[in-house]
Formats: structure tokens, C-alpha cells, sequence
């Protein structure tokens, strides 16, 4: 059955709000078809065994790692990324809060803490510090350390 | 990532045809966690992943008078977000909520957990100490198998090509039981267990004796271990000091563990001891209510 082909598989999303009709290989993951499919490159490749979150995307109100879910299975689903984050009014509270905790250094991890971050606030407003703490663990940062990164999302909630 | 074929059969039965059909060269995708790294790794030479999701008796939470039943695609966010589940079955939640960060809870659940079959596993132990049993469909029937049973080595487990886990039945708590998880890690967060321990106890009317109890070892052999002996040893007795102190000596008598990058053979059987001692008691209160 190795040699048999395998065909391309079409999808039908919502990627920050906006319909995508997407032809892509079935084994290629939602991380490369954001990128490299679609050209939103605002998702970072990390470790790609779901250890650092910097491919956090939210697909249907959950934060995933988006290395580890297959392009095919958002079919029919909701994805947000960095991208849909700041409005053409200005930066999303989050980014705001970001830039003036100094709250990143490489940028790396960036979009996937923001994503992370927003998945938390968008339910819980006023999460204490523990629990920004707790959220965030599944995203590392390598340089800014996480104090600032803390205090960034503490100052965007509510 | 090596290619390979899409599938999401909507069906048990079309699932089971599919995974018969490819044999070895399928493997079904849940939350993917752990599949699609090992795809990544190439470990397996895969044809075709076939996506169970869209299985609706795969995807269910379903109380009845007998007990619980989740589905095997069921992720850790919706076992720990299910109030009933956090009241009744503990030790699940303990380990559903300690498995990856929540990127990973929102995928991951106990069935791909179970079939990954890693001695490290966090969601086993709890599962065998509230006796569950794993729903398997496979060419030739309905099975039914003790998740007790069901790992048999390092990544290996009791299915076969063709065979699919559909879910896992918890039998319904009896009166005074309680159950507790917990693991060792260096980190407070995101890593694998260097040990771990999940008890359950079923207390006497008076709350004073234990009339049931199970023990479960994990990241200490090659399979999680069920630690009959030191279980045995709290049945009938009244809760004391003594009786526990007891009880986790002889856990750490039935934990094997290897020395590696994790820990030593000798910090592993110590970790089981001092946490089989916290489970038990974290069991008898619970229990207490």
C-alpha cells in the first residue's frame, strides 16, 4: 500500500474570522498549512512535539498546538491565530501590554504566549497570578524569563 | 512528515474496517499528542491515520445507573470540566489535569493515554484503581478487557491490528470510596513522572476501616504496576499510621524500575513509598468526604 498515491485532501475553515477552501496533504499539520498554505506566518515552529507552545493557534475556543493537529482536522472548525489579534483600530490589549511590560526579547514565543494568554482572558477576566501561571506552562520562553510575560497579562486583564 | 492517508470514518464499524483493512500500516488519531510526534519520529511506517473523532460514541460522556462511560476521543478538558466526573471519579481528574499544559488537555484524553500504553502514562493508574474497563471493537466483536490488563509492555498493549478502543467504563463509586493520583517531576508543570502512585479506598460505614482498596504504580516498570500486595494489606484493617506505613513498604516492594535520565532505581522505589503513603491518605479523606 506504500506505493499507492496519496491524493490531497480539500478543507473548508474559518481562519480569524475570514472562509478558506484549502487543498493541502493530509499529512501535513495545521502549523504548516497556516504557514505555508495559507502565508500566515505569524505561528512560529518551536520544538514540534508539543512542548513549547510557540504553535499555539485556538481552534474552537481551545488553545492547541498547532504541530500537533493534522491540517485535515479543521475542517469545518474555527481558527484564530496572532494574526486576528489587533484590529485596524490598534493592537489587542494583550500586545499592548506586551510591548509596554517589555514582556519579549527574540519574539519567538511570542504569538504563541499571546494566543495562550487571549484563550485565558477571553474566559476568565481576572485570572490570579497563579493561574496565569498555570495557563501559560505550556509555553516557553527562552529569553525574557517569565516575570514580564506575567505582569504583561496581568495588566491586560480585567 | 512521512505522507500518509487521511481518514475519518464516521462509524465504529467503518473504523474498524479501515484499521483492519491497513493492518499495522493505520493507526487511529485521537488528540494526536502522542501519534503525530511518533509520526514525526517515523517510528511507525504509517499509510493512513484515521482521524475517531467524528465518531459520536467516541466523543460521549454518558452517566447510568451502572457508572461512567467517556469515550476514548474524549480530551482531558472535558473530563476535568465535568462537574459530576470531579465529584465522583477524583483520581481521574487528579491526572487529567496534570497531562501537558492545557494546549495538550485540550487534545489529549484518557483513551489515546491507555493506548499509547507508556509506563510513564498518567492517566492509567487512576483508571485501574477505579476499575475500569476498556469497550473494544475490533473485525471480530465486542470486548471487554480490565485496564488492569490491558498495557503489556512499553507502548504495547493488548489490541490488535483491527481493533479499536472505544471507551472506557468506570463502574459507578461505591459508598465512602475515594481515589487520589499524584506523580513526582522535578518541574511543577509539563513533565513526565519520574514515579507515580493512584490508590482508591472503599471505607466501612463508620469511615474507620477499609474494606476495599487498590494501588497503582506508575513510571516504575514496563507496564503500570498493580500493587496487589500492599492493597491487600489495608483490607479489613482500621485506618492508622501504621496500617499505611505499612501498606506503602510493600508498594515500593512490588515497584522495578530502571535507572535513567529520570531518576535512579533507588530515588524511584523511595518516591513510590513516600507517595503511596500521600494516596492512601488522600484517598481515606476524600472518601470521608
Amino acid at each position: 500500500m506504500s506505493s499507492s498515491k496519496i491524493n490531497k485532501v480539500q478543507i473548508s475553515t474559518k481562519i480569524n474570522g475570514q472562509d478558506y477552501d484549502l487543498l493541502i496533504p493530509p499529512y501535513m499539520s495545521l502549523l504548516d498549512t497556516l504557514r505555508e498554505i495559507v502565508g500566515l506566518t505569524g505561528t512560529k515552529e518551536g520544538c514540534l512535539d508539543g512542548n513549547c507552545g510557540a504553535c499555539t493557534v485556538n481552534v474552537d475556543g481551545r488553545i492547541v498546538d498547532s504541530c500537533l493537529v493534522l491540517g485535515p482536522e479543521v475542517n469545518g472548525k474555527d481558527v484564530n491565530t496572532v494574526e486576528g489579534m489587533a484590529t485596524p483600530e490598534g493592537l489587542h490589549p494583550l500586545q499592548q501590554a506586551f510591548l509596554e511590560e517589555a514582556a519579549l526579547q527574540c519574539g519567538i514565543c511570542t504569538p504563541g504566549f499571546l494566543v495562550s494568554a487571549k484563550g485565558l482572558l477571553d474566559n476568565e477576566p481576572s485570572p490570579s497570578e497563579e493561574r496565569i501561571r498555570h495557563w501559560l506552562a505550556g509555553n516557553l520562553c527562552r529569553c525574557t524569563g517569565y516575570d514580564k510575560i506575567i505582569k504583561a497579562v496581568q495588566k491586560a486583564s480585567k | 512528515m512521512h505522507p500518509f492517508a487521511y481518514l475519518a470514518p464516521t462509524t465504529v464499524k467503518e473504523a474498524v474496517e479501515v484499521l483492519n483493512k491497513y493492518g499495522d500500516k493505520a493507526r487511529p488519531l485521537a488528540g494526536g499528542t502522542d501519534l503525530l510526534v511518533k509520526a514525526r519520529a517515523n517510528v511507525w511506517d504509517l499509510d493512513a491515520v484515521v482521524d475517531v473523532k467524528n465518531i459520536p460514541e467516541l466523543n460521549k460522556i454518558n452517566f447510568d445507573s451502572e457508572g461512567l462511560t467517556i469515550g476514548a476521543s474524549v480530551a482531558c478538558c472535558h473530563i476535568y470540566e465535568n462537574e459530576q466526573i470531579c465529584d465522583e471519579y477524583e483520581g481521574i481528574v487528579d491526572a487529567a489535569s496534570i497531562i501537558g499544559g492545557i494546549q495538550i488537555q485540550s487534545r489529549a484524553g484518557l483513551g489515546g493515554n491507555l493506548c499509547n500504553g507508556a509506563p510513564s502514562a498518567d492517566g492509567i493508574c487512576p483508571l485501574i484503581v477505579n476499575n475500569a474497563i476498556a469497550i473494544i471493537e475490533g473485525p471480530n466483536g465486542k470486548r471487554e478487557v480490565s485496564v488492569d490488563d490491558f498495557c503489556t509492555g512499553p507502548s504495547k498493549t493488548i489490541l490488535e491490528n483491527g481493533e479499536l478502543l472505544v471507551s472506557i467504563f468506570l463502574p459507578k463509586p461505591k459508598e465512602n470510596f475515594g481515589s487520589a493520583y499524584t506523580r513526582f517531576i522535578p518541574r511543577n508543570e509539563m513533565d513526565i513522572a519520574v514515579a507515580a502512585v493512584a490508590a482508591s479506598v472503599k471505607l466501612s460505614p463508620d469511615k474507620n476501616i477499609i474494606e476495599d482498596a487498590k494501588i497503582a504504580l506508575a513510571s516504575v516498570g514496563p507496564t503500570p504496576i498493580v500493587a496487589e500486595d500492599a492493597a491487600k494489606s489495608l483490607i479489613g484493617g482500621t485506618i492508622s499510621d501504621e496500617l499505611i506505613n505499612n501498606a506503602a513498604s510493600l508498594a515500593k516492594n512490588a515497584a522495578t524500575p530502571i535507572t535513567d535520565m529520570r531518576g535512579t532505581i533507588e530515588q524511584r522505589k523511595d518516591l513510590v513509598e513516600v507517595l503511596t503513603r500521600r494516596m492512601i491518605t488522600k484517598s481515606i479523606e476524600r472518601a470521608r468526604g
